[in-house]
């Protein structure tokens, strides 16, 4: 194990996503710091990543739901070798599922942590990495939120 | 009790190299061709079926088709990354049972460490225009990261250890060692694998397969042409294949598509976990291994890890002997798509044709499974079951 190194902030690292035309409003949302889900206004699913539509009753009556941005750490890895783009000058790097309250599982980074506060199930909080006109989605502890 | 079987495995082709400089991938795609139809005892002019998947050069497998002077009666472009051989292997199947066809040539060929050597990576990211593409991209989803979440998972909820995924590239090493082709022929212990340098953690350099060009084919046939070839055939007892996603955002990393696919190819051949006698599962990480060994019955979810330690997958007396050849984490990992490679190391089997250091002794029936895509998003598996069983 290297538990001295330094993991990433990635603060400045913000590759940018396609945006593709019905989740305009998803990146909008990122640009005030909200995270939006979409929920089913049929059956109640909250869906993640956004969709116009729910897969789990067939309904397109969906809409945006804004998370609360917390949530817990489902699992996590140290990225050390075989990143690519942006992040290969980035290593080591958190990537991670949260779990976040509203239950969607989401892919994403966790940043401002050392490797000793890692764990799974450790509560954190949406912090946002702005781009031109959009922002990424990561997550840091929430030191509040104690588990 | 089983019906008699409709389709044979007539031929197999591993190309040899596994660092090509000298010819295209199309050519690599050419040779096993050629290979796999001279073991089968047939030609390129016998060939009324043809299969390949995105990692065939061209337009789906027109291009490849022309280049070998194919006039097929039926095609099939069916993605599954790594687990498309499997999936081909079993669509060819149907057709033959279907009476499209009578002789299906598979190919797959890549140059991944042709890429590798000029920069390029193995990607995570098989098409950048998913639709999940924008929530997944922007946070560097390496792919041994991808398959360390699954890992880190697995270890909490069950309690599985790295020396217990150690054993898994144990045995592989120790198979590796009887084949000349291998990249890796040195035998390894848990130590060195737990102390190699860490990837993604958990996963250590040891946890991750080769990256290698090469390729491999087969050839599928009906029992009638069949009957007429010299060679040994394998009978195809079933098939099952299904996706495994992120759905509506509640991935659980502890399992595969193998949960769904296996259970459907164990009841198409009338055959148990029990049965089998040798398995190719796919590695491109230990974990691949581990979880499909669970979803697919060999042990109860959470036992992997204690199913694999004691040389349980070593060859010729283990548990269960597995990938013979090395496997990718040893041997072989053509274009980073491994599932060709399993399907010729079973038939190997099947014909008594393995090094005789790993022959498993009276194998009578083999389970192939594929994972194609990565264990941290979305993967198509896909499982075959092959018994020795002539037309």
């Amino acid at each position: 194990m290297t538990g001295s190194d330094r993991l990433a902030s990635l603060a400045d690292v913000i590759p940018v996503p396609r945006i593709d035309p019905e989740q305009r409003a998803y990146w909008q949302g990122t640009t005030r710091e909200q995270l939006l889900l979409t929920s089913c206004n049929s059956c109640g699913e909250v869906i993640w990543h956004p969709r116009p539509f729910c897969p789990s009753c067939s309904s397109a009556d969906v809409s945006w739901m804004p998370a609360s941005g917390s949530g817990v750490i489902y699992s996590y890895t140290i990225v050390r070798v075989g990143a690519e783009a942006e992040y290969a000058r980035q290593m080591p790097y958190v990537l991670a599922y949260v779990e976040l309250d509203e239950g969607p599982r989401v892919l994403t980074n966790v940043v401002g942590v050392t490797e000793e506060d890692l764990s799974i199930g450790l509560p954190v909080r949406a912090v946002f990495h702005h781009g031109r006109g959009f922002a990424l989605t990561r997550f840091s502890a929430a030191p509040d939120r104690t588990s | 009790m089983r019906a008699r079987p409709k389709a044979y495995l007539a031929g197999i082709y591993e190309h040899p190299e596994r660092d090509i400089a000298h010819s295209s991938a199309a050519a690599v795609h050419a040779q096993v061709a050629l290979g796999a139809l001279a073991d089968a005892g047939l030609t390129l002019a016998d060939v009324d079926a043809y299969f390949c998947a995105q990692d065939a050069p061209g337009f789906g497998g027109v291009s490849m088709a022309g280049y070998l002077g194919l006039q097929t009666r039926y095609m099939d472009t069916s993605e599954h990354g790594g687990a498309a051989p499997l999936s081909h292997l079993g669509h060819a199947a149907e057709a033959i049972t279907a009476g499209r066809c009578q002789v299906a040539l598979i190919t797959l060929g890549g140059l991944a460490r042709q890429q590798l050597k000029a920069g390029h990576r193995p990607s995570s990211a098989h098409r950048a225009d998913g639709p999940e593409g924008p929530f997944e991209l922007p946070y560097g989803p390496s792919v041994a990261g991808l398959y360390a979440l699954a890992a880190r998972r697995h270890m909490y909820e069950f309690g599985t250890t790295s020396r217990q995924l150690a054993e898994i590239r144990v045995a592989a090493s120790v198979h590796a060692q009887h084949n000349p082709a291998a990249v890796f022929q040195t035998p390894v212990c848990v130590d060195d694998v737990v102390e190699s340098p860490m990837v993604a953690d958990p996963l250590h350099r040891l946890d991750c397969c080769v990256v290698t060009d090469g390729g491999g084919a087969l050839v599928v046939v009906s029992p009638t042409v069949a009957r007429d070839l010299d060679r040994a055939c394998v009978a195809v007892l079933g098939h099952g294949e299904a996706p495994k996603h992120t759905g509506t955002g509640r991935v659980d990393l502890t399992y595969t598509g193998a949960r769904w696919s296996g259970p459907v190819a164990f009841e198409q051949a009338g055959l148990t976990p029990t049965d089998i006698d040798y398995a190719g599962i796919y590695d491109s990480f230990t974990i691949t291994v581990l979880e499909a060994l669970e979803d697919l019955g060999f042990c109860g979810k959470g036992e992997g890890g204690a199913f694999v330690m004691d040389g349980g997958l070593q060859a010729p007396h283990g548990r269960l002997p597995f990938n013979t050849d090395g496997g990718g984490l040893c041997n072989n990992h053509p274009g980073n798509r491994g599932g060709v490679t399993k399907v010729i190391e079973a038939v190997r089997q099947l014909r008594e044709e393995a090094h005789p250091a790993v022959q498993v002794p009276d194998c009578e029936f083999a389970l192939v499974h594929g994972t194609g895509g990565v264990l941290g998003t979305r993967m198509s598996s896909v499982t075959v079951l092959l018994g020795r069983e002539g037309p």
